[in-house]
């Protein structure tokens, strides 16, 4: 954050709720509501995947087809990668300490991540639609 | 330093291991396990769509000893992480921060991450049909 003379506002103004990462609660927040969305998610998608187990490829795709598991499946698939991105992102900070090889790797989870979830979620859309 | 007369933080070998500790590190642990588990998922979505022997190539690999092995080690990752993600968001309310209450709810995590895992497991092995 640059400091402007010109800027009449405290200091305190511009770094309250912000704190040391400059980000806020944020980070910390969205970890949560992520947590409680993959609460409910996970455990949907582990009886989705039990209760096709055995069974053979049209079933399964089928199941996937109904309007309301393709929505939970898209819902799961955004969730559950920002939800990682998010802990790998502290893991990477913690752990990896030459700083060029830190945001070469920040960045990687998150393309990566932004790509799963699109190439998944046009599955799931291929699927639901019948394409 | 030498010189100091304050308690100073004794080597991690001369730690006593306590459920805490391990609880902290799995949850890190089976976190990123996760992280790459669920890009077999999308792997499993996008075989869905691409067609039927996509998909049961992608069953025989997941039906191979290494992918039951994956498998088990993602269940069990799933449920541990899930049930210690509970846990955490109820401490996040700041409750259950006693001690005691503290170890109990560690071990509750373990204990019920293995009990899902073999319940999981055992519905998969007797609900017909080999994987």
């Amino acid at each position: 954050m640059s400091t402007n003379a010109k800027d009449l506002r405290n200091p305190l103004k511009r770094a309250r709720g912000l704190g040391s990462a400059q980000s806020g609660v944020s980070h910390w927040w969205i970890q949560r509501v992520t947590a409680v969305g993959l609460v409910i998610l996970g455990l949907w998608l582990v009886l989705l995947v039990l209760g096709l187990v055995h069974s053979d490829y049209a079933t399964a795709r089928a199941a996937v087809a109904k309007p309301w598991n393709a929505v939970l499946l898209v819902a799961f698939l955004i969730t559950a990668f920002w939800h990682a991105v998010l802990g790998l992102q502290v893991v990477i900070e913690d752990y990896v300490h030459t700083r060029w090889k830190e945001i070469v790797l920040l960045v990687a989870i998150k393309f990566l991540a932004v790509l799963s979830v699109l190439a998944g979620t046009l599955a799931v859309l291929r699927i639901a639609l019948g394409a | 330093m030498a010189d100091t007369q304050r308690p100073v933080s004794p080597h991690l070998q001369i730690y006593k291991w306590q459920v805490q500790m391990m609880t902290s590190i799995l949850h890190r642990a089976t976190g990123i396990a996760l992280a790459v588990g669920i890009l077999m998922i999308v792997w499993g979505i996008l075989s869905l769509a691409a067609g039927e022997d996509a998909f049961n190539q992608f069953k025989i690999c997941m039906g191979s000893p290494l992918g039951i092995i994956l498998l088990i080690g993602w269940s069990w990752s799933l449920f541990y992480h899930l049930c210690n993600g509970i846990r955490h968001l109820i401490q996040d309310t700041g409750a259950g921060y006693a001690i005691p209450q503290f170890v109990r709810s560690s071990w509750m995590s373990v204990i019920g991450s293995i009990v899902l895992t073999l319940l999981v497991w055992a519905y998969v092995l007797t609900a017909g049909g080999a994987a």
